[in-house]
């Protein structure tokens, strides 16, 4: 359950529009269930009432989003980030994709993500209903009994493995600041470093085998930007829509993970939006990982402005080789 | 007994000649490797031709059924595919498929009436194949006049042919214009609709139009306001399209496909169709 | 009717599978659901999969025809081949309407060779579903879930699997293991079938109607306010397209292979900015326009085509799988007589 209510943002957001601070609001909005939340933008204290949703499914980070909205949006728009969100944001406006001018931020505090994947894998299909109180109660068409469960047996993975609970950018926090989280994000890595190389390959073999190109990691990645991607270029020579061949996969995963190296921020959505459950994250983390121990901890989106140990070279930068080594010793 | 004939599975089509028509376009003959037709078509028509390794790409056929020996298509550089082509050279073998898509009706609607074909720029290709049946079965055919408009005079398609043969066919009238006035050119000069609405047609015919949209629509325009009715007006759509026969999903305007139902449309029928085009 | 006992499942499977590939539901490690040849794995029959079964006759990707170029010349290589008969097995009733509304498209003149040799050598097994999710609403397309059709048609109730062969590839499908089955009358399956409508009875989306919808509505809805609300939050990406049973739309490409060109067809999404991309313009040029068509298409443009057949089954697929939880339910709703 999220310490911050419901009602307190939607209060919030009502007086900001009526003051005028801000002309819209991006939030989350009510589907058909309780556990489908769509982003959406909010005008009126009216259709925030009706509509607006902030739970334990209010997953989406809406960062990316204002990449389009400040360009066309007249007068400030409020955005309501997670503590993770904010990192994407901060990283956005380093790259300049977002009009700062245009946006006013409201941290909130998270208690972190249900997954609606687990949900499923223990309350079978036919969810009717879900209360997200200090603990979840699950109606299903099957069960006599809703079913109990525990908030942090059916965290979303990129909440298990949360790094942070502090905001690092908002015009205006409700609720409490938290800390950096002394996160375990890197055990799956070392786990797959300490495979062989061929156990580490059927590792990915198997995962990536599953994926069915929908694009879905890149277009919810908030550091995927380019207006044009290469993989949408017919002149790029690499434009594809599906597999034509087993690497071809590999290749979209690595090429991507590769591009967003040292912008990424870890914020877990290219694995929450995966429809086959690929653990695409991981990649990313390997990548972080690398750099952290090649040129020391950097946390992309910790601060705006900073540059990237891949994007600034100094004295001490370990040289190719010495790289090489590093990652060779656990081929 | 699946295994038979598939669309998607193209012929090889031997490219005979090259003519170089303006600085952008280029009409290639294309026949079979055995110097045959590759398959009969009707006016309007297009086929998908093919560069293995590049693309392939959809072309009105821009010769007349009546041509028995062979193909030509009028083609602008513009894309890949055409990009190819234009560098390809006499012997050059790639691939065809068709016929597709619904062509002019010339023998069931047009036949008995006087005609007036207005193309812009590369819109005379398409039709140029209906020109060239009607001046085949002429007697078929009421008076026909002809409005055709490009950049330059240089840019003007089949100049050759317009100037030689059609122009100098009895019953048959040319009126060239082009955009902006040029040494050595003492025709018409200006936009094809501003034009049309010069020489302001009867409204005792059919008119057929093809050009860049945005000449379609002001040409439309002018038509309405010399009095011709939608119903008698036929234009050609143009939209992204790979299968040809309306399977791959992707040149539909509302419920019709151009490849398919289409490329031509009588403009009222085009009124009924949402704005996507 | 025939029946067999469920102890005896496994002997079926094994059966058929030394007579042909068998594909089936299996629950992946992850708790999601994906058709797999058999090879023992247990039938997941609760669970949907991710993926439809569309990709048994309209692959992900498939090579259509070779080339060989060298120097001016180009030689075309047709390497069609007759398909080996196969079976899929335990697909829901949605996902067999989705086949009829597949071969609408493909087989329709001219027909796609590719597509008809795979859907000749293919048997579709059906199951009547006893777990249909929250997200089901197959009942709106005038599907009934508790009596798919396919070539062989399944109960299964707590101790028996029931099958009623429903075509002549049914029958002698059936005669594989005809030793391991016995005749039996239908009371039981028709108290599974009401059992089944009970259930469905029961389902969230019960109410959803198509009647805002169908041939002839392009006019009225095709300028809609609401489509600009509706996929505000859409990403443009292709997970919709690529999980639905229904959404055909491919592209075609040509790789160099190194010794030749390979011309193969791959699935194409709408929703993809450069689907309608040409060298001179995109007739859909933001999402709004890409988003409308493929909800259009689905609730009008097929049904005109199609003899007022809806391009959608309710499966419910893209209601799970989409990452903005947006989806043709919410678009029907919202466009839909309120």
């Amino acid at each position: 359950m999220q310490k911050v209510t419901r009602d307190i943002l939607v209060k919030r957001a009502s007086e900001l529009l009526a003051d005028g601070t801000v002309s819209s609001v991006l939030g989350w909005k009510a589907g058909e269930f309780d556990y489908d939340v769509t982003p959406a933008t909010f005008t009126d204290t009216e259709s925030l009432e009706k509509g607006f949703v902030w739970s334990d499914f209010s997953a989406a980070n809406l960062s990316k989003y204002l990449v389009s909205k400040t360009k066309s949006a007249e007068g400030r728009i409020l955005v309501f980030l997670k503590p993770c969100d904010t990192y994407s944001f901060n990283q956005l406006l380093t790259e300049h994709r977002i009009d700062r001018e245009k946006v006013y931020a409201v941290g909130v505090p998270c208690e972190g993500m249900a997954d609606i994947n687990k949900i499923r894998s223990i309350c079978g299909d036919g969810i009717i209903k879900i209360d997200c109180g200090e603990k979840l109660t699950v109606e299903t068409l099957y069960a006599d009994e809703p079913f109990v469960v525990e908030p942090s047996e059916v965290l979303l993975e990129k909440c298990e493995s949360c790094k942070s609970k502090k905001h690092v950018a908002y015009d205006e926090l409700l609720g409490e600041e938290g800390e950096v989280v002394d996160s375990s994000r890197f055990s799956e890595v070392e786990r797959l470093e300490a495979m062989s190389a061929d156990e580490r390959f059927e590792f990915w073999q198997g995962e990536l085998s599953r994926c069915i190109r929908c694009n879905a990691c890149r277009d919810a990645c908030p550091a995927c930007t380019c207006e044009v991607c290469v993989f949408n270029n017919p002149a790029s020579g690499v434009e594809t829509k599906a597999p034509s061949d087993s690497f071809e996969e590999k290749m979209f995963h690595i090429i991507r993970a590769f591009h967003v190296a040292g912008r990424c921020t870890d914020c877990g959505e290219c694995s929450r939006v995966c429809p086959q459950n690929i653990p695409l994250h991981l990649l990313n983390r390997k990548l972080i990982k690398d750099m952290n121990e090649s040129y020391g901890t950097y946390q992309a989106g910790e601060t705006v402005g900073a540059s990237s140990p891949l994007t600034e070279y100094t004295l001490g930068d370990p040289e190719a080789g010495d790289v090489l080594e590093g990652g060779g010793k656990n081929a | 007994m699946n295994k038979s004939f598939d669309t998607l599975i193209p012929a090889v089509g031997t490219i005979t000649d090259v003519r170089i028509d303006t600085p952008d376009i280029k009409t290639f003959r294309v026949e079979t490797p055995d110097g045959k037709k590759a398959f009969d078509h009707r006016p309007g028509q297009c086929a998908m031709l093919s560069v293995p390794g590049v693309g392939e790409a959809m072309f009105s056929i821009t010769s007349s059924p009546t041509n028995e020996e062979y193909m030509e298509f009028s083609i602008k550089k513009c894309g890949c595919v055409t990009d190819w082509l234009h560098s390809a050279e006499v012997g050059q073998q790639i691939t065809i498929r068709g016929p597709y898509g619904k062509p002019f009706p010339v023998d069931e609607v047009f036949a008995g009436h006087n005609m007036l074909f207005i193309a812009g720029g590369v819109g005379l290709a398409p039709l140029r194949s209906v020109i060239n049946y009607c001046r085949h079965y002429r007697d078929r055919y009421g008076r026909i006049d002809i409005v055709y408009g490009s950049r330059s005079r240089d840019d003007l398609l089949d100049y050759g042919e317009i100037v030689n043969e059609w122009a100098t066919d009895a019953d048959v009238n040319v009126h060239l214009t082009i955009d902006n006035p040029q040494e050595g050119w003492d025709g018409h000069v200006g936009f094809v609709p501003s034009y049309v609405k010069e020489l302001s047609f009867d409204t005792d015919r059919i008119a057929v139009l093809c050009g860049p949209p945005v000449m379609i629509k002001f040409t439309l325009a002018e038509l309405e306001a010399l009095g011709f009715d939608k119903s008698q007006v036929y234009t050609t759509l143009e939209l992204r399209m790979k299968c040809g026969v309306g399977k791959c999903g992707r040149c539909n305007v509302g419920a019709k496909y151009v490849c398919k139902d289409g490329p031509v449309f009588r403009a009222d029928e085009l009124d009924c169709l949402p704005d996507e085009y | 009717m025939l029946k067999c006992s469920l102890s005896v499942l496994d002997s079926v499977f094994s059966r058929i599978s030394e007579k042909m590939d068998l594909y089936l539901p299996v629950k992946r490690e992850d708790g999601k659901a994906e058709y797999k040849k058999w090879q023992g794995e247990e039938w997941s029959e609760n669970l949907n999969t991710v993926k439809s079964p569309k990709d048994f006759f309209f692959p992900q990707s498939e090579d259509l025809v070779r080339f060989r170029t060298e120097g001016k010349s180009v030689e075309v290589i047709d390497e069609r081949e007759e398909k080996a008969p196969f079976a899929v097995f335990g697909v829901r009733a949605c996902d067999v309407r989705s086949f009829e509304i597949l071969d609408k498209v493909f087989l329709e003149e001219p027909r796609d060779s590719f597509y008809a040799m795979r859907r000749e050598a293919g048997i579709i097994v059906s199951v009547a579903c006893q777990r249909p999710a929250e997200t089901c609403f197959c009942k709106a397309f005038g599907i009934d879930a508790a009596d798919p059709s396919g070539d062989v048609t399944c109960w299964k109730t707590d101790s028996e699997l029931y099958l009623r062969a429903n075509t002549d590839k049914g029958e002698s499908f059936i005669s594989i293991f005809a030793d391991l089955l016995t005749e039996c009358d239908d009371t039981e399956v028709e108290k599974e079938k009401e059992k089944i409508s009970r259930i469905l009875e029961k389902l969230p989306l019960n109410g959803l109607s198509t009647e805002s919808f169908g041939a002839g509505k392009t006019e009225e809805l095709f300028e809609r306010a609401e489509w600009a609300d509706l996929c505000e939050a859409c990403l443009g990406c292709g997970t919709c397209t690529f999980v639905c049973p229904t959404c055909q739309c491919y592209d075609i490409k040509d790789i160099k292979t190194g010794n030749g060109v390979l011309r193969y067809r791959c699935w194409d999404s709408c929703m993809y900015s450069e689907f309608t991309k040409m060298a001179h313009g995109n007739n859909r040029l933001t999402q709004r326009e890409r988003f409308r068509q493929r909800f259009m298409h689905k609730l009008v443009y097929f049904p005109e085509n199609n003899g007022g057949v809806f391009g959608c089954v309710g499966c419910g697929r893209c209601l799970k799988s989409c990452p903005v939880s947006m989806n043709i339910v919410k678009v029907m709703k919202e466009l839909g007589d309120k």
